[in-house]
Order: structure tokens, then C-alpha cells, then sequence
């Protein structure tokens, strides 16, 4: 099947801003799957609120569009009560980890089989451009006008804590690797992770004066090095990009499967 | 055949009730006075297959059960007041989605914390109006194990032929309360089965749209039939709309499934009410005490009658009207300040005949209670 095969034709073009950085997430996720060769009937896709979260209605699968932060719960009964399913999650960083932060955190623990994709922009763009948990100190937003002083959250040191089993991340500048990590983290049996760093140019950009979407793009491409690179070792500031994590951990849907055995045995 | 007699716990036919109508998947998180309904669940569903998980709050739990619904499950979760509050943003969704699900609040005291370890009837309003925006919804409830039983199979079969979320707003007294059970043989209380859509694969399937008698065929998530469900105002596929029509269409269809359907839906026992010039009105827990005063007064000449509610919400004011006509005054029977008593006062022709018997301190209340209440409407002082 061709990319094409996989959206819903019908809602294009997308409500999207020009420049945004969703569409290419939404580029990279179909080639993974593309390139997966999944039917479009075992894949669920749930997400919650907010720009990120409008990708669901774009996809021919199974498509639960929830509540604001509650996407990875939503998807914790679809999971458990089918696990041949296959379940993707694309939240906003707002979405997954302010007001989802809980239940982010929990789905990890659990390491229950399904690919959490965090769409991080750094900022609320659907309500009009507030600062996130994501956004960091310094950065200006509607509602840190003065320069925001809350402290950001690390997704990839987070997860990791947490549980997740494959934790990856990239940016929309570097697109062969979005589908890469998509593709490894929906094979990956358990809690998945990847973290993509997507320009908002409406927002974000100009709050923040980082020009136009092409102009944030390069930027990805300037801060960002792969992991263990020797230009990390010289700038400890650049973001590190690539798979952090990879490991077999027991899978929530399958203890559970033994949990049922060992009780039908009586 | 012998019949299967249990002494048994209320949260425990809850849960046992549950799985003859057909649970196979329960989420939730522990609560007092529910948690036993889980302990249960824990410890039986994956015995005959079925999954149970514990969450990592009430909100997740309702998440869970309307993700799991969605993939063809009969799906339950329990809590009680606090948790109750957590849910009420996800019941939206349950609501505006058409999910069918159950979701039983054992209550006790609030607001807040409250009185954990004591009764109450004060979430009957929350049931009603707990989430936003306008909606029915379908509330029940029960006095004692074997209507509780019946009850809870009715909540799944509602929820199910409506697909809707049903709310079963027991209490702590009966739901901590053990009495005796006789366990429904398998076949005697009918079962509804999920509706699923006849439309074969590759036909345009319409998630959302109502067939003639009302009622929403589903596809289960995983099938050959992908459609988008929201909590957006939605068209019949299911994808957003904020087309003035579609958006009036949709609110007017969830009211009114459940608002024109009142006659179907609302369950009540009536006790001596042919002749009653006293009308005494109560539900749960409280419908006990109310019906050992009938039955006393009864054997002293005095004509006293009880309506007991089952079904709460959607309010069948015409039958409360209807039984109340003949009476000189009503007597509503709660464990609240009055939370049915409006409902009733709203329904009944002449609403200053209606009073209010409570009581509010977490403790049971009493025939005596109930008593002393009637002679001072009756102006025989206490």
C-alpha cells in the first residue's frame, strides 16, 4: 500500500498552521507503517487534545480522539482488552506530560505494549500559544510573558525512569529517522517512547524570535547531534538524538495472559 | 432443583451480578466503600477469562473501561463519592461517544473526604448533573441483595440497549451489608447482548447514526469497520462537526433516547399505595426503614404506603405524580438534605404536601426517625 492508503483524503488539507511541524510527523508515522506492512484494521490509534492530538482524524484506522491528557489511559483498556491490537499514542507535550503526566508515567511502569509518540513544540498552540512543561526556562509564551522559570521535563531521562522499555528521540528536521524510531518502537514489545521535536512556527516562533518554519527546521538540525557524538563531548548543550533505550522487560497484555492461566487452572 | 442461598455481601452481588450480565473487563482504583467490588473482581474475572486492572486513579479507570468497550467488552468500573467527582469528566465523554459502560458509586459522606466509613444518599444530584453540558443520563439503585442483584444486571442491559453509561448509585449500608442472596439461576434474568452492525466490509458503516427504533449498531475496534469516535460534536461517522444542525441533531438525539423512553427505563416496587393517605417515597438503603414503618402502621389501622424508587434518574415524574395523587401528604425518605425531594416536589400537582424525612449524620436512619417526622407533619407532635 502507498502512503496514500493510509489517510483519510477527505479532511485534507489539514487544519494544521502553514509550517507546522505535525505534518511531518504524521509523513514519518505513515512511512513507518508503510513500511510495516500493518493492516489498516489492527492498528488503533488514540490521542487527546489539543493540535497533536487532531492527527487521529486524519488516519484510516481505528481512531479514538479522548480527553485532554487521558489518551494513554484510553488506550490502556483497548490494549489489555485486545492485545493483538496494535496501539499508537501521538500527544502534544502539554497532553502527555502536564496534564497526562500521571498516566504517562503509569503506562510506562506497566510497560504495556504500545508507542507513546510525544509531538513536543514546547508550547499550547491549540489555546493560543501558554508555555509547557516542555517549554523550559526563559522561553516567552502567553503566559510567561516576563520569561517562563518553571523547570522542564526531560522525556527521554523521564521515561526511562519510568519504566519505558524503548525510549528514542529526533526532530522533524531529520524525517528518516522519525519513521525509523516509529517503526522500531511499534515492533518493540512493551512501553515505547519516541520524542519528536516539532516547530511551532505561529507561536512558538515568534514569541521566541526563531524566525519562520525553515529557519526553526536548521535550528533542529544545529542543536541536536546523535548520541555519544564527539560534538557532544566539545557543546554539552546540544540535545542528543537517536535510541537511548532498548530493552526486553515482562509486557503488561502477556503477564496478565499468565495471570489468567494460572487462574482458569483454579 | 436446590436453590443456590448465599449470605453475601452488597459489593459482592455487585460484582457477582456483574458477571452473569457479562463483565469480562473491569478497571478501577481502591476506594472505601467499593473497594470490595474490585477485591472481588480481581480474584474472579481472570478465572473465567476476563480481565480486571487496577489504575492509577479514578480518572484512568473510566478511560480504561471506555477504551475497553470499545473493542466489544462489557466493561464496569466502582468507586465512590471522591472518585465519583474524578470520573464525571470522562462520563461526558461516555455520554457524548455513546459508550456503554457501567460505572456503580457506592456512596458515602461528602463533600470532600467526608465520612469514608458511613453512609450516605448524597451523590444523587451529582449523578444527575455531575459532568457539564446538557444530558440525560440513567441512574439505579437498590434496598436490598436480590433487587441489587437485578438491578445491576438491568444497569448492563440499559447501557447496552441505549449505549449509554449507567450509573448504579449504591450506599455503604447496603453495599457493607450482608443478608441473604438467592443466586440467580443462569437464563433467568435476560441478558442484552451488544448490538453490532449487520453492514459487511467495504459498505459505508454510519457509527452514529440511530436506526428507526432509536438504537446505534457498534463495530468493535479491531473489526473491518474504521470510524473516529470524539467527544466533539460529531456526524454520523463520527468526525467533528460545528455544523449549527448536526450539533442540535446530536444533543437532541442523547436527550431524548433516554428522556422519551422514561416508561421502559423507570423500575419502582410499590407497597400499600391503593389507599395510602400518606405516601412515603424513598430508594437504597433508606427504602428498608421506610418500608418497616408501613408495615407497622399498617397492623395499627393507619393508611400509610411506600413508592420505592430503583430507577433515579431519568425521574419518572409522571408515575411519582400519578401515586401521589390520592395522597393527603408524601413523605420523601432520604439520607441527604432533600436532593429527590425536589424532583418530587416538581412532579407532584400540589408541592406543598411533600416533606422532607432525613438524616445527614452518617448514621442509618431509623423507622423511629422516620416516625417522630410523621407526627409532627400530622401534628401529633414528637
Amino acid at each position: 500500500m502507498a502512503v496514500k492508503d493510509y489517510i483519510r483524503e477527505r479532511f485534507f488539507p489539514h487544519l494544521w498552521c502553514p509550517g507546522c511541524g505535525h505534518g511531518i510527523v504524521l509523513n514519518g508515522l505513515l512511512r513507518a507503517i508503510e513500511k510495516l506492512g500493518l493492516s489498516k484494521n489492527e492498528i488503533v490509534m488514540v490521542t487527546g487534545i489539543g493540535c497533536s492530538a487532531r492527527i487521529a482524524g486524519y488516519v484510516d484506522f481505528h481512531t479514538l480522539h479522548t480527553i485532554h491528557g487521558r489518551a494513554l489511559a484510553f488506550a490502556t483498556g483497548v490494549k489489555l482488552s485486545r492485545p493483538e491490537l496494535k496501539v499508537i499514542v501521538p500527544m502534544g507535550d502539554g497532553d502527555a506530560l502536564a496534564i497526562g503526566g500521571n498516566h504517562f508515567i503509569h503506562a510506562a511502569r506497566r510497560n504495556i505494549d504500545m508507542t507513546a509518540i510525544v509531538m513536543n513544540n514546547r508550547i499550547y498552540g491549540m489555546t493560543g500559544g501558554q508555555f509547557s512543561p516542555l517549554s523550559g526556562c526563559g522561553v516567552i509564551a502567553t503566559t510567561s510573558p516576563y520569561a517562563n522559570i518553571d523547570n522542564d521535563f526531560d522525556v527521554v531521562e523521564l521515561s526511562k525512569a519510568a519504566g519505558a522499555t524503548f525510549v528514542a528521540r529526533t526532530t522533524t528536521y531529520h524525517v528518516k529517522e522519525i519513521s525509523d524510531f516509529i517503526r522500531k518502537a511499534i515492533l518493540h514489545e512493551g512501553f515505547s517512547v519516541v520524542e519528536i521535536l516539532t516547530q511551532c512556527p505561529t507561536y512558538f516562533g515568534r514569541k521566541n524570535k526563531e524566525g519562520e518554519a525553515a529557519d526553526m527546521l536548521r535550528r533542529y538540525k544545529e542543536i541536536t547531534t546523535p548520541i555519544g557524538s564527539d560534538a557532544k563531548k566539545e557543546n554539552p548543550d546540544l540535545i542528543e538524538r537517536g535510541i537511548f533505550l532498548q530493552k526486553e522487560n515482562p509486557e503488561y497484555c502477556s503477564e496478565y495472559n499468565a495471570i489468567i492461566q494460572q487462574a482458569m487452572k483454579g | 432443583m436446590s436453590q443456590n442461598i448465599k449470605f453475601i455481601q452488597g459489593n459482592e452481588v455487585c460484582a457477582e451480578a456483574a458477571i452473569y450480565a457479562g463483565l469480562d473487563f473491569y478497571a478501577g482504583y481502591p476506594i472505601t466503600p467499593s473497594s470490595e467490588i474490585a477485591e472481588h473482581l480481581a480474584y474472579r474475572l481472570p478465572q473465567i477469562g476476563g480481565k480486571f486492572i487496577q489504575m492509577e486513579d479514578e480518572i484512568a479507570s473510566l478511560c480504561a473501561i471506555i477504551g475497553a468497550s470499545l473493542t466489544g467488552h462489557k466493561v464496569m468500573t466502582a468507586t465512590s463519592g471522591p472518585g465519583f467527582s474524578l470520573m464525571q469528566e470522562a462520563l461526558g465523554y461516555a455520554i457524548m461517544a455513546e459508550i456503554p459502560c457501567v460505572i456503580v458509586d457506592v456512596q458515602r459522606g461528602g463533600p470532600s473526604t467526608g465520612i469514608p466509613t458511613h453512609g450516605s444518599q448524597g451523590d444523587v444530584n451529582q449523578a444527575r448533573w455531575g459532568t457539564h453540558g446538557d444530558h440525560s443520563i440513567v441512574a439505579l439503585t437498590a434496598s436490598n441483595h436480590q433487587d441489587l442483584f437485578e438491578m445491576t444486571v438491568y444497569a448492563f442491559n440499559l447501557a447496552e440497549t441505549y449505549r449509554t453509561p449507567v450509573i448504579l448509585l449504591l450506599d455503604e449500608l447496603v453495599g457493607h451489608m450482608r443478608e441473604r442472596l438467592i443466586m440467580p439461576e443462569k437464563g433467568e434474568i435476560p441478558l442484552v447482548e451488544r448490538l453490532r452492525t449487520s453492514v459487511r466490509e467495504g459498505v459505508d458503516y454510519h457509527p452514529y447514526l440511530p436506526r428507526e427504533d432509536g438504537r446505534l449498531p457498534m463495530s468493535d475496534f479491531g473489526g473491518v469497520h474504521r470510524y473516529n469516535v470524539t467527544g466533539l460534536y460529531h456526524d454520523m461517522w463520527g468526525f467533528p462537526s460545528s455544523e449549527p444542525r448536526t450539533v442540535h441533531g446530536l444533543i437532541r438525539h442523547l436527550v431524548d433516547k433516554l428522556e422519551n423512553r422514561i416508561g421502559e427505563i423507570a423500575k419502582f416496587r410499590e407497597y400499600h399505595l391503593e389507599d395510602a393517605d400518606v405516601v412515603l417515597i424513598s430508594y437504597g438503603c433508606s427504602a428498608r426503614s421506610a418500608l418497616h414503618v408501613v408495615k407497622n402502621r399498617r397492623l395499627r389501622g393507619e393508611r400509610l404506603g411506600l413508592l420505592e424508587l430503583q430507577t433515579l434518574w431519568p425521574f419518572a415524574s409522571e408515575i411519582v405524580r400519578e401515586k401521589c395523587a390520592g395522597a393527603r401528604s408524601v413523605v420523601v425518605v432520604e439520607m441527604n438534605m432533600g436532593q429527590m425531594l425536589q424532583a418530587v416536589k416538581t412532579a407532584v400537582d400540589e408541592p406543598e404536601k411533600v416533606f422532607l424525612a432525613n438524616r445527614i449524620d452518617g448514621v442509618f436512619i431509623t423507622p423511629t426517625d422516620i416516625s417522630n417526622i410523621l407526627r409532627l407533619i400530622q401534628g401529633k407532635g414528637v
